[in-house]
């Protein structure tokens, strides 16, 4: 435990000033911040809407590329930058011949490029929601006030982060097999684009496909709503533990372990 | 012992890197592992610290089993392993705290190996911007910062000037004699192997050809002295005649087996006394290709 701790920060150490780790925290910012601007710029338009149906433009306008394209390919990028680190220095061979089992280190490290995509989508979650709070301050016509919309968008940025940890295992071994960009991040943007057409697509196998999970969580929201547009003020749920997460999560767990074993028996180049 | 290896041989592919090798490193000594370039010596290093998984044989390292007390052994070694591993994006200095933090290293330590290495001035500098000496002897403080009782270097004098080279070749045999450490070090240069080694072993083609204490290879790798004279020819006759044994003659040069420095000084007053121009006269080592050669010859 202490050899995996200790190995957690050293990731920490090593990539606090590289665009791996400031990615996860710019990119919501600057993403936020575009849409806010948006409204701001356009909000005469906007005013006329409800504050339930702003919520749902504003959050929705940031989900909609996050299930496509957005949240598979930050993953992509991530579990490259954590591996690439190693890769580029050619630093494998002494984090293997530290006295740190190879489990801490593997585990560190995976746990690590999880960390990172945890705290981009959480400050996708308090950005959209400080945002759109800071907006009805700003502009009181448009109503951001009026609904609550905290518990649904956690809720759904909970279940987005369930359904990245199978595209996550995936990359996270990918990357760490292959060292050249190419190949993982290849196989990682063809796989995101067919998991985009196929669970866009409605076929009815998708939820077995890792890269279709963020779209169907996505679309699991368009469901919440359908179920709450006959009320006023509804109090949107969103199923949490649906088949796709449950694939989602034995992929992560059965590619983890799978990596594990690869890691043992790998020679270190 | 501190290293003992039986019977250890590696594959890559069809191709075998290492071959029965059975390497014995004394407690205490400096183990010069040489052999040119593609002999297997990496391979060699890897396995040792057990990045590479033994095929055949077995690796002892401080009388234990290195595949079951791999961490224990691990915990006691510092390592160099071909081009140093350092990250390039941070600094010399981080570089080194990133590696404390690791070992539970304290972070004045990181400071002593700084100065150690004479880094202390380019310490807040990228390891990205530091030249190939400079990257080398980071290398060389983040082997050296756990304290190990053991150090294993590839080729550490790689890409360093002469002034870096002496200060390494200085800085391992104080650690042997003062601070009772040992070191396994490879090189594919032989003079530099006998200026600091008590042990050497020699690797060609994955197999060790020749293992013994520094004195045992001095009995093989016999210097001679090279003498640049005006007529080589009868310069050898003479020396022939007053008992000196002459092994080679070319056209501008002529050598003696080495014995002593006194010898060279007699060589050289008997031919200026006898009117032969001596241009130059200077003590030859044999290059570790011709040591092969013997070595091989003798098997």
């Amino acid at each position: 435990m202490k050899g995996f701790i200790l190995s957690f920060r050293s990731e920490f150490y090593k990539t606090r000033k590289t665009m791996a780790f400031w990615s996860a925290v710019l990119l919501p910012l600057i993403i936020c911040l575009l849409i806010f601007i948006g409204f701001l710029t356009h909000s005469d338009q906007l005013a006329s809407n409800p504050g339930m149906a702003l919520w749902f433009k504003f959050a929705g306008a940031i989900l909609g590329v996050m299930g496509t394209l957005l949240l598979p390919m930050l993953i992509i990028f991530i579990a490259y930058s954590v591996n690439n680190i190693e890769h580029k220095s050619e630093t494998w061979k002494s984090l293997f011949s530290l006295p740190i089992s190879k489990l801490s280190i593997y585990s560190a490290k995976y746990l690590y490029a999880f960390f990172l995509v945890v705290i981009c989508l959480a400050l996708f979650l308090l950005f959209t929601l400080g945002f759109g709070n800071l907006l009805s301050l700003v502009k009181p016509t448009l109503k951001f006030n009026e609904y609550h919309i905290e518990s649904f968008l956690s809720q759904i940025y909970l279940k987005l982060l369930f359904s990245a940890l199978g595209v996550l295992s995936i990359q996270f071994l990918l990357s760490l097999l292959f060292r050249d960009f190419l190949k993982p991040m290849g196989i990682g943007f063809a796989a995101t684009v067919a998991g985009a057409i196929l669970g866009g697509s409605g076929w009815k196998y998708a939820y077995l496909f890792p890269y279709s999970h963020a779209m169907l969580t996505v679309q699991s929201i368009h469901q919440a709503a359908g179920r709450g547009k006959n009320t006023a003020m509804p109090q949107l749920t969103v199923d949490l533990l649906t088949k796709d997460i449950w694939v989602s999560m034995a992929v992560a767990a059965g590619v983890f372990i799978l990596g594990y074993f690869i890691v043992l028996k790998k020679s270190v180049k | 012992m501190v290293i003992d290896t039986q019977g250890l041989s590696f594959h890559f592919g069809s191709q075998q890197v290492v071959k029965s090798l059975s390497l014995q490193v004394p407690e205490g000594s400096i183990y010069g592992f040489l052999g040119p370039n593609g002999a297997g010596k990496t391979t060699t290093i890897k396995l040792l610290l057990n990045l590479l998984k033994t095929e055949d044989g077995s690796i002892r390292i401080f009388d234990k089993d290195l595949q079951s007390n791999r961490i224990a052994i691990l915990a006691q070694i510092g390592s160099l392993i071909e081009q140093p591993a350092i990250y390039l994006h941070l600094t010399g200095k981080e570089n080194l705290m990133n590696r404390a933090l690791l070992l539970e290293v304290p972070e004045s330590r990181v400071d002593e190996m700084l100065a150690l290495v004479h880094l202390k001035d380019a310490a807040n500098k990228k390891a990205g911007k530091y030249s190939l000496g400079m990257k080398q002897r980071l290398g060389i403080a983040l082997a050296l910062l756990p304290d190990p009782k053991l150090l294993i270097l590839d080729e550490p004098t790689n890409g360093l000037d002469p002034n870096g080279i002496i200060e390494v070749r200085e800085l391992l045999i104080k650690l042997v004699t003062k601070h009772n450490k040992t070191v396994f070090v490879s090189s594919h240069l032989l003079a530099e192997v006998e200026r600091m080694a008590t042990h050497v072993g020699i690797i060609d083609h994955g197999e060790l050809l020749f293992q013994g204490s520094i004195k045992d290879l001095e009995a093989i790798s016999q210097p001679r002295v090279q003498i640049e004279v005006n007529n080589t020819v009868d310069a050898a006759n003479l020396l022939k005649k007053q008992g000196f044994t002459v092994t080679d003659i070319s056209e501008d040069n002529l050598s003696v087996p080495f014995t002593s420095k006194t010898q060279m000084a007699e060589i050289n007053t008997l031919l200026n006394s006898n009117n032969y121009q001596v241009y130059s006269i200077h003590k030859v080592h044999k290059d570790l290709e011709k040591l092969f050669l013997d070595i091989t010859q003798k098997a």
